[in-house]
């Protein structure tokens, strides 16, 4: 007998292991929802994890006004299947009341404004543990989180003073008022994500698939034409088959040329791309180090 | 086009350590270029800062060193972790630092992993260094080691270079626990033999490391004979539907469990049956590690989190009276004889004593020290504990997971410890 499972099972099971080590560990706990592919398969896990039980913590969603409109009719369709309960944190909201300022100009971006309502959600909810889709393969700073990322009383990762973490043992003993990011699919890689969504029939917003769409090109990524997003003279909008390799604020994420219409072809094209997934992110562009910079303060 | 997106591949972890300067990451970069897995835009980012830098070539290194202080020291300071596929294998790599002062987080690398690669550097041979590795790897149990012996190509692809240091390192390692031990002549910078077989070492008849990784047998490396299931979180649904529903949910630690199998509960001691293996897919009839599962019982026993399910003719041993090998991790506090820490084992959450610390072991030459000034960070201990409760233990040696426990700082919340039970 061949007591053997393929590597997708076992990032499923390993990711299960983590979403109830929070559940037995924490007292409140909350998972990130951003509607994007990552966090629907969080959600997805979740709902294994705890069968036939409900998944015993809410989604939060740090919403920037800036989104797809395709994924906010996603989100409350996925909640509303699912039964969950579902927290909004407004950056509009943020901006109104002044606690944080708006960038202004041709860059202009309400992502880094996202950190402090995150971070101000997490405090008014008094959760414990968030939990996120980050993925240690999407980016440099991402790859040297644990599972169980410790975060002071000021939401702050010290990346250079973490926890040991060993063997699938996750100490998220804290003190009142620190609280822990858990990153449940830090193995997964891009590929592993579509592959499984594909196995298990996962269904998901039409931005992933190839479509047609209004976008103009900036530093060499196409971006969506949106009312959000002031274009700089001589940028021009054209009509482009496109799909969207992430889904975040419209205001920095690129969409990609693409003709993949069906999860098949999807996988096909992620495993013979040479760019990475988050190439499209202006956020990650601003500069060397900008996702550690922005992880350090308290950012997804 | 590559067939590296197949669903049906094994998952190997493997960890690599080296020194400063044995080529570690040009290794890591080298098995990433060369298995198509560095994209384009990230070559192009750390082709920019190299050039920025003003190094010659594009610095490899760049693509594993992600904190901004690594990238300013040249150094690897925390596990980073990277991925790639090839059509036979799915690949973590957890890069380790190589440094005596960071030795935690060596170890940290080393507890998940299926194979450990030790660098040694052709000109200088069995170092200091490559012990201290050869001793991680043995302490955490690797079930596979691989010594490549890199920059060969600076000692003209000797045979009798290579010769020496295999000789050396085999009999260093006869002291130690390492069963599975390979030799492979490399050049990371070149690549020689690292996916391609290079044609400058006809002597040596062995696989490329490549080859190695793709084909080394893991399937056994988990315990499939003595069933561990520690409950994990109990599933209650309190509904209509599932109303008497009571599911244990964890993850198979050990043997296999099948539907119907008699089982016994620890720490009650009462015997049951299984009634239904629930699996992330539905129902199933077994479950073996490293599967997370919810398992009904037939009988109505209030389980809860750290309680065990096991075979009435094959117990863990149930005691209060640990024997570990301890690593030290704390820079602050040295291990304090008779202090008490909080212990995880399992799901397990316990506090206990420290009774007696039996020596210390000099981890570059295996020594047993009777005399010292204390157990600090980075150290080895073999050390005496007593728990408040219970544990449900096996020796590390025979399972990794009821074998392992991690001790933590009731004051700080921190992991000051990592032990392996004798």
């Amino acid at each position: 007998m061949n007591y053997n499972i393929n590597h997708l099972k076992e990032l499923e099971s390993e990711s299960i292991y983590v979403l109830r080590e929070v559940a037995a560990q924490f007292e409140n706990p909350v998972l990130m929802f951003s509607g994007g592919k990552d966090s629907i398969l969080m959600v997805h896990l979740a709902y294994k994890a705890f069968f036939p039980a409900k998944v015993p913590f809410p989604l939060l969603h740090i919403d920037t006004g800036h989104n797809f409109p395709e994924t906010i009719k996603f989100r409350d369709d996925l909640v509303e299947k699912i039964g969950a309960n579902l927290i909004v944190g407004s950056v509009q909201e943020a901006i109104d009341k002044r606690m944080v300022t708006e960038e202004k100009g041709v860059n202009a971006s309400r992502n880094g404004l996202q950190t402090a309502v995150l971070l101000e959600s997490l405090e008014k909810g008094k959760y414990d543990a968030a939990l996120g889709g980050a993925r240690r393969d999407e980016e440099k700073a991402r790859a040297k989180e644990r599972f169980f990322s410790h975060r002071d009383e000021f939401g702050q990762w010290d990346p250079k003073n973490q926890r040991p973490e060993l063997w699938n043992i996750f100490n998220g003993k804290h003190q009142m008022g620190e609280h822990f990011r858990v990153f449940p699919i830090s193995n997964w890689t891009e590929l592993d994500v579509w592959q499984y969504l594909a196995m298990e029939k996962v269904e998901l917003p039409s931005l992933y698939y190839a479509h047609e769409r209004d976008v103009f090109e900036r530093d060499g990524v196409l971006l969506a034409d949106c009312d959000y997003i002031e274009k700089k003279p001589g940028e021009t909008v054209f009509r482009e088959t496109v799909r969207c390799r992430t889904i975040g604020d419209m205001t920095c994420t690129g969409v990609w040329k693409s003709n993949a219409s069906t999860t098949d072809d999807i996988i096909e094209e992620v495993a013979t791309t040479r760019m990475t997934e988050r190439g499209g992110r202006t956020d990650d562009k601003r500069s060397e180090t900008s996702m550690e910079d922005r992880k350090r303060k308290g950012y997804f | 086009m590559s067939e590296s997106h197949k669903i049906d591949s094994e998952l190997l972890r493997f960890t690599t350590a080296g020194s400063v300067d044995d080529g570690k990451s040009t290794l890591i970069g080298r098995l990433l270029y060369d298995s198509k897995s560095i994209f384009q835009d990230q070559y192009e980012q750390i082709e920019r800062v190299s050039e920025r830098r003003g190094e010659e070539g594009v610095n490899l290194a760049l693509l594993t060193d992600g904190l901004k202080s690594e990238r300013e020291q040249g150094i690897t300071i925390d596990v980073a972790y990277r991925y790639f596929a090839t059509p036979k294998r799915k690949f973590i790599i957890a890069d380790t630092p190589g440094h005596i002062q960071y030795t935690r987080n060596m170890v940290t690398g080393a507890s998940s992993a299926n194979v450990a690669l030790v660098l040694i550097d052709a000109r200088n041979g069995v170092v200091e260094q490559t012990k201290r590795h050869a001793i991680i790897a043995s302490l955490l149990q690797i079930p596979h080691v691989v010594v490549c012996i890199n920059k060969m190509d600076l000692v003209d692809y000797d045979e009798n270079v290579y010769n020496k240091i295999q000789d050396d390192f085999e009999k260093f390692a006869a002291k130690l626990d390492v069963v599975d031990v390979h030799f492979i002549p490399i050049s990371a910078l070149i690549g020689d033999n690292v996916v391609h077989r290079s044609d400058k070492t006809p002597w040596y008849d062995g696989p490329t490391l490549m080859y190695y990784l793709e084909n080394v047998h893991i399937a056994s490396d988990h315990n499939f004979i003595d069933c561990r299931f520690p409950v994990q979180y109990v599933v209650r649904p309190y509904n209509d539907e599932y109303h008497d529903y009571r599911g244990y949910a964890g993850r198979i630690a050990g043997g296999v469990i099948k539907k119907g199998d008699e089982v016994m509960l620890l720490p009650s001691g009462f015997n049951s049956k299984i009634k239904t293996i629930q699996g992330p897919a539905g129902e199933q009839e077994q479950a073996f590690p490293p599967e997370s599962v919810t398992i009904l019982l037939e009988d109505d026993y209030d389980l809860s989190r750290g309680d065990m399910i096991v075979r009435p003719n094959n117990k863990p041993d149930v005691t209060q009276d640990v024997e570990v090998m301890l690593v030290w991790f704390d820079s602050d506090k040295p291990l304090q004889e008779k202090g008490k820490y909080a212990v995880m084992h399992t799901t397990q959450d316990v506090r206990c004593v420290i009774k007696e610390i039996r020596y210390k072991l000099d981890i570059n030459t295996l020594h047993r020290l009777n005399e010292h000034d204390g157990i600090r960070m980075n150290d080895v201990a073999r050390v005496v504990l007593r728990t408040t409760k219970p544990l449900f233990k096996d020796s590390y040696r025979n399972n990794r997971i009821t074998g392992s426990l991690i001790i933590i700082d009731e004051g700080t919340n921190n992991t000051v410890g990592a032990g392996m039970i004798i």
